[in-house]
């Protein structure tokens, strides 16, 4: 369980986090999303007992961190930021690990040998490749076999091996009953692995909720797409509909809001007008997510960012 | 989507205890060992330690015969022997910051940081750690110099024993000068938190400041000099320095050692203090 209440962090002018407030439960996946600076990574700093909050309290499992008397077997940390030695192997960073909480050897190369890095664990950490040091920081997390592993933005820049890599181990870390925070600028891969959502933006909370509700709230105002070689005369007949908005993008094809998909079907028969697709799109997470975080997002182009339009998952319901 | 229910956790910790001084000493032992820089930086000192000495005796008692009186009046064998410190102390003084700033450098303190959150304990194993493996090291090497001086200068009969007046003292007060030396680059290099500054810090203290009072007048700078950090430590590795101009040997050093106190306590004060 980690517990954070009103906390504030400032770095000079500047506000990282802001009166934020939320709890990750044991034993799910949390996610914590949120655009980039938007006080994530200062957030899990200040859980670690890196940084001090300017105001407000964080506890891990009830207590503050730095009051822990075993901190890696309560939690297994991996920062985006490395927090490696370059000059010193993978081996001797996870013994200087483990010496300090008295962990032997032995569960140093069980580590080694579950990241998959057996063969280069004797070479200097300078010279692994991004994916290597992801793993490495990994095994520092899971080192002391810790209920709660937290993971800042694990699959940047990352190969698809290696996320697939990441994803297979956040399932199996679910699957035995650890509590997992994991921190992530892309909903899509929230909606993958976790069940709860922490969302902020500016270092303030925006949504406190699960995927699902997520989901259902972008869904709300969905969207039905209708194609029909009568499209036109269909088209006309919705648009008398009290609430109801029609785009039509081509010429065949409506895409309706405002009723739900059977009552098109059931207008479609009245006028006797064939239907070739009756399709309610979901919204993408990635959607919600956009709509929740569009006016927190720091540091932006010119134009809004890109909605889903070109990078939309369609479910049908 | 986790399909994990959120019963009680199915892990528990397997293996290790709790965070103990004397663990995270083991980790610093670990740490400093598994490092490239640490053992060129202590080989250099040993060579310099020995090296030094040696290259200078011979090159001296080859010379002897065309050495003038004077000179010879003044030859010291146990300063010779123990003067590959002026060498050395540069390898540990660096080391020392390197021991810290390198892992501001890398990220590695937050590692640190993490297992140990407290903090202090890793500033005091480090301490511990790298003083033992200095003064351990450096007894040894100055031993070694000292008695192969003794057996170069032999010839021409100015060697001393190792139970001459100020010899003893001189040889193990070389190794606790560089030391404590070691152990004010580490504090320098936890205060500083980076190597840049950490060894401008070490070299401005330690070699550039005793330039800067060569600039005043004679009457101040006479009165500043002995209060010099290295003035003030080199007292101890000295069979010489019994001259107005220097304070007395012990004396100096702890002047040396309040230095490196003072230091250790700011630094210590700021690791706890602020964000990692």
């Amino acid at each position: 369980m980690i517990e954070i209440e009103h906390v504030t962090k400032r770095y000079g002018e500047k506000v990282a986090v802001d009166d934020l407030s939320f709890v990750v439960r044991p034993g799910i996946v949390t996610g914590f999303l949120g655009p980039n600076g938007a006080g994530k990574s200062t957030t899990m700093r200040m859980i670690l007992g890196l940084d001090e909050p300017t105001t407000g309290t964080v506890r891990v499992n009830g207590r503050a961190y730095r009051d822990l008397e075993a901190p890696l077997h309560e939690i297994g940390a991996m920062l985006e930021a490395r927090a490696i030695h370059t000059g010193r192997s993978a081996f001797h960073h996870l013994l200087a690990m483990a010496q300090t909480h008295g962990i032997g050897r032995a569960r140093v190369d069980e580590v080694i040998d579950l990241v998959g890095l057996g063969s280069v664990a004797r070479k200097r950490a300078g010279g692994f490749s991004m994916g290597m040091g992801q793993r490495l920081g990994i095994a520092s997390a899971l080192l002391a076999d810790p209920r709660t592993v937290i993971l800042d933005e694990p699959v940047n820049g990352l190969d698809p091996e290696g996320i697939l890599w990441i994803r297979n181990l956040l399932k199996r870390l679910a699957a035995e009953g650890r509590t997992v925070f994991l921190s992530s600028h892309l909903m899509s891969e929230m909606a993958l692995t976790a069940e709860h959502l922490i969302i902020v933006g500016r270092g303030r909370l925006i949504a406190d909720t699960t995927v699902e509700e997520v989901v259902a709230q972008a869904s709300a105002d969905g969207v039905v797409r209708v194609r029909s070689p009568a499209a036109a005369s269909l088209r006309d007949t919705l648009v008398g509909q009290a609430g109801v908005t029609v785009a039509s993008p081509e010429r065949d094809l409506l895409e309706v809001r405002g009723v739900a998909a059977g009552r098109i079907g059931e207008l479609a028969a009245l006028q006797g007008v064939a239907l070739y697709e009756l399709t309610p799109v979901r919204a993408s997470l990635e959607d919600a997510y956009m709509r929740l975080t569009g006016d927190a997002v720091e540091y932006r182009t010119g134009e809004r960012p890109a909605t889903a339009v070109d990078a939309r998952v369609e479910v049908a319901a | 989507m986790s399909t994990a229910a959120p019963t009680a956790p199915a892990v528990v910790a397997r293996t290790g205890g709790r965070v103990t001084q004397a663990n995270v000493v083991r980790s610093e032992w670990t740490k400093l060992w598994s490092l490239r820089s640490t053992r060129w930086s202590l080989a250099v000192a040993v060579v310099a330690m020995i090296g030094l000495a040696v290259g200078i005796s011979a090159v001296q008692m080859s010379r002897w015969a065309s050495t003038s009186a004077q000179d010879k009046a003044v030859y010291d064998s146990i300063d010779v022997g123990v003067g590959g410190y002026h060498l050395a102390q540069l390898a540990i003084g660096v080391l020392g910051v390197l021991a810290i700033s390198g892992e501001y450098a890398t990220g590695m303190i937050r590692s640190s940081f993490m297992a140990v959150p407290k903090r202090l304990p890793v500033l005091w194993a480090k301490l511990a750690v790298y003083c033992s493996v200095v003064f351990a090291l450096m007894l040894v090497a100055t031993f070694v110099a000292f008695f192969a001086t003794q057996a170069i200068v032999a010839g021409h009969h100015v060697q001393h024993g190792i139970g001459d007046p100020h010899a003893l003292r001189a040889v193990v007060g070389t190794a606790l000068f560089l030391t404590v030396l070691g152990a004010l680059g580490l504090g320098l290099g936890a205060l500083v938190r980076n190597t840049a500054g950490g060894i401008a810090a070490f070299v401005g203290l330690l070699f550039v400041l005793p330039g800067i009072t060569a600039l005043l007048p004679h009457s101040t700078a006479d009165a500043v000099n002995p209060y010099l950090p290295l003035n003030a430590g080199f007292t101890i590795t000295t069979s010489t320095f019994e001259d107005s101009h220097h304070l007395s040997t012990f004396g100096g050093f702890a002047v040396f050692c309040a230095y490196t106190l003072i230091v250790i306590v700011v630094a210590s004060v700021r690791l706890v203090r602020r964000d990692a």
